[in-house]
């Protein structure tokens, strides 16, 4: 009988495979699998759920109907325009005054060297494309943001983490990194870093490092990708001092409204070097042809008539308030051995768990439990991670998140048990990503 | 417009495998709407009850896996409306839903099934982990296959190979359930039976072999087309295909299911079929096995599930 059964195997016609096209695809998509972790975060968009995982703005605190009183004002008075192609770099009356809120972080910049794109994801696919070839090194701290790191993947290249502290990437590291790389013969591209209040971390690289930080890359002759996203949203005192700001040749910025107006606009920018800044608009008008002309006016017409600054304070206040029960919760609740960042702006605070748990593992407990968080995994590219979990208050509010932070505490006290009672932590192997899709709450 | 007149899925709900529960139930409207039905799709939520009240269906499919869906809560609340339903009863399904009842009534019925042990978490709390998991090992022997008593997609579920990895392993299957199976590992070929009863008996679809790329059928395996190869029928010897089928159509009603259910089995070296597991809302996406299966025997998808749809609502 076995003997029959390996026959029929040898000689069996090929069985379907559902996808025609499943040899034909880019080795680059090798990675783009069903991710059971994707499946648990489907539970987590119920409203039962506390969702601890996404990084959804809380953009119900912006004045809707003063935007929805722009938008239709700007079809009437301008849809020919706004309704029309626009030029790939992007909207000349909006570039001026991108710079204007660049200047607030001290950058000062002329409208030519801006590049308007759909988000800043979209800057940094760009940036890789013109940067990347297969192999080709970037660092990036460690965590580095998500989608930045799909990004690289995506572009085949291979990411290296620079350890982080408290405060931000260690100078240090990034030297000997950068040293020992070289040596082997890697071609560094560029260091990818979110310097403050960085995703996931929390943390905001401090002003000896970021002087510390641009020296080493001027020497070692390594690009700066500075993404910025959260730079405004900072809860003391006057914003942080852009790395951009004090090396116009050695950074390219990337910014954003997504987080200080509103992510549905898909309106960041790309602050390059001239040179670079050509390469970005073909680039662009490759990917794109030119950004949606529609949200960049109304995002301009946005900036030029309504108290701006004013609405990010009162987005600053609002995740101050957040932050502050999310940190008082944990502190309260978290069994011993837990530790988390205690972040001076953004969206995000980085726990570490008490050692032999897997984040990993525990999110289907916490999912069962009704709360929800990210897993470390899904910020390195080298497996790192599973000590870790990022949890974010920018979007339930403050009693939701306490609540959360019980539920979440509860599933920890469980899992300490379960790694008590086996001698061990779990070790899952997963495929695909481990992050939630981005409209998450 | 079929005279069926209009038609509830359930869709979605809490439970881990809602994402799948989603396609499944976004598939059936697709055929159903194709085959001229009048469909709604909704979620387990609190908006269901006073929707159903308001403008109660004719029938209604489940399409939710895992969790209420399968382990007859849902059902019962059907039952409780007046919703005529596809599928089995509560207490079927409660019984089936759970692994390890579901094996000791196929077993009592003289069906062939892979021996195991199911235990609770707190057991190896209270007696001392090392102690029963070398006890489990000395018993069913190696490879082990342990998986959450409850649910499916493989989440949660593991192939141990060697003692070393079985903790690892349990607390693995922990995070998706208090109480664990652990089987003894067969073998062989994976092949997923589909039952169908259209009011003439429970009927055995051809069965599908899985095939699945690495030799895991876990969920990156299930869930992304192309990382599994399916042979429907199954490349199995017709007296291994008959057993396959015998099987299948003898735990459906060993379990005493209803109108439709998947029983997956692992057929090894010598052609014998292992009882592994049964679903009484088998997935219906387009990388699921019951859609492959109907496909396989020529029979329309949209015209199955409508027929499955006016038979319960003529059951009432």
């Amino acid at each position: 009988m076995s003997q029959e059964l390996d026959h029929g195997r040898t000689n069996a016609p090929q069985g379907s495979r559902i996808d025609a096209y499943v040899d034909r695809y880019a080795a680059r998509a090798a990675g783009m699998v069903a991710s059971e972790i994707r499946a648990l975060f489907a539970v987590a968009s119920r409203p039962e759920v506390v969702s601890l995982a996404g990084g959804m703005p809380y953009v119900t605190a912006l004045p809707l109907d003063v935007v929805g009183e722009l938008v239709a004002e700007l079809v009437a008075k301008r849809g020919p325009v706004a309704l029309q192609y626009g030029s790939g770099q992007g909207d000349p009356a909006l570039r001026e005054q991108i710079c204007e809120v660049m200047r607030l972080e001290g950058i000062e910049a002329g409208a030519d060297d801006v590049v308007v794109t759909v988000g800043s994801q979209q800057a940094l696919d760009l940036i890789t494309r013109i940067f990347i070839d297969p192999g080709d090194v970037v660092l990036a701290e460690g965590p580095s943001y998500v989608g930045a790191l799909g990004t690289f993947s995506a572009y085949q290249a291979k990411v290296v983490h620079i350890a982080m502290d408290d405060q931000g990437l260690i100078p240090e590291s990034l030297a000997q990194t950068i040293y020992a790389l070289q040596t082997a013969g890697n071609r560094i591209k560029f260091l990818y870093t979110i310097p403050t209040f960085q995703n996931p971390a929390g943390v905001t690289l401090n002003e000896v490092r970021r002087r510390q930080v641009l020296e080493i890359c001027q020497r070692a002759g390594v690009l700066v990708v500075e993404d910025n996203p959260y730079g405004l949203l900072g809860f003391d005192g006057e914003p942080l001092r852009a790395l951009r700001a004090d090396d116009p040749e050695g950074v390219v910025y990337l910014g954003s409204f997504s987080k200080t107006l509103a992510p549905g606009f898909r309106v960041g920018w790309a602050l390059a070097p001239h040179a670079v800044r050509d390469k970005l608009i073909l680039a662009m008008e490759s990917a794109v042809l030119s950004h949606s002309s529609f949200t960049q006016l109304a995002v301009g017409h946005y900036l030029a008539t309504q108290p701006w600054r004013e609405q990010i304070k009162t987005f600053r206040e609002l995740y101050r308030e957040r932050r502050d029960a999310l940190l008082g919760a944990l502190q309260v609740l978290m069994p011993p051995g837990c530790s988390w960042t205690h972040p001076a702006g953004g969206f995000f605070v980085w726990m570490t768990l008490p050692a032999g748990l897997n984040s990993k593992a525990i999110l289907p407990r916490a999912v069962a439990e009704r709360v929800a968080f990210v897993p470390g995994t899904g910020f390195y590219s080298d497996g790192g991670g599973a000590q870790h979990m990022r949890l974010s208050y920018c979007y339930p509010e403050p009693d939701r998140i306490r609540e959360g932070v019980r539920r979440l505490a509860g599933v920890i006290d469980q899992e300490l048990q379960l790694r008590d009672t086996f001698g061990t932590g779990s070790a899952p192997g997963h495929a695909g990503v481990d992050t939630p899709g981005p409209d998450l709450a | 417009m079929s005279d069926l007149g209009h038609v509830l899925i359930l869709a979605g709900g809490l439970s881990y495998e809602r994402e799948v529960s989603i396609r499944s139930g976004r598939r059936v409207a697709e055929v159903l709407r194709a085959a001229g039905v009048d469909v709604e799709t909704r979620d387990t939520d609190a908006t269901l009850v006073p929707a159903v009240l308001s403008d109660p269906p004719d029938a209604a499919f489940v399409t939710l896996h895992g969790g209420a869906g399968e382990d007859g809560a849902i059902r019962s609340v059907l039952e409780l409306l007046g919703v005529p339903y596809v599928g089995a009863t509560p207490d079927a399904c409660r019984v089936a839903f759970d692994k390890p009842t579901a094996k000791a009534v196929v077993r009592s019925w003289g069906l062939n099934t892979p021996d195991s042990v199911a235990l609770p978490k707190e057991t190896f709390h209270d007696l001392g982990a090392a102690a029963v998991l070398a006890r489990i090992v000395e018993r069913l022997g190696l490879p082990l296959f342990v998986k959450p008593s409850r649910g499916g997609s493989a989440l949660g579920a593991s192939i141990v190979r060697t003692a070393e990895e079985l903790p690892a392993a349990m607390v693995g299957c922990f995070a998706y359930g208090d109480t664990a199976l652990i089987e003894k590992y067969i073998k062989g070929v994976e092949v997923a039976v589909s039952v169908v009863d259209l009011g003439d008996g429970p009927v055995a679809l051809p069965p599908v072999e899985i095939v699945a790329d690495g030799g895991v059928y876990d969920y990156a395996a299930r869930y992304t087309a192309g990382h599994t190869e399916f042979f429907a029928p199954a490349r199995l010897p017709a007296e291994a295909t008959e057993a396959c089928a015998a099987m299948a159509v003898a735990a459906h009603t060993a379990l005493g299911l209803r109108d439709i259910s998947r029983t997956d089995l692992i057929v090894d070296a010598a052609g014998r079929p292992y009882f592994l597991e049964v679903n009484v809302a088998p997935g219906m996406t387009e990388t699921s096995l019951l859609p492959m299966a109907a496909g396989a025997a020529g029979r329309d998808l949209g015209t199955l599930c409508k027929g499955l749809l006016e038979m319960a609502a003529h059951r009432g």
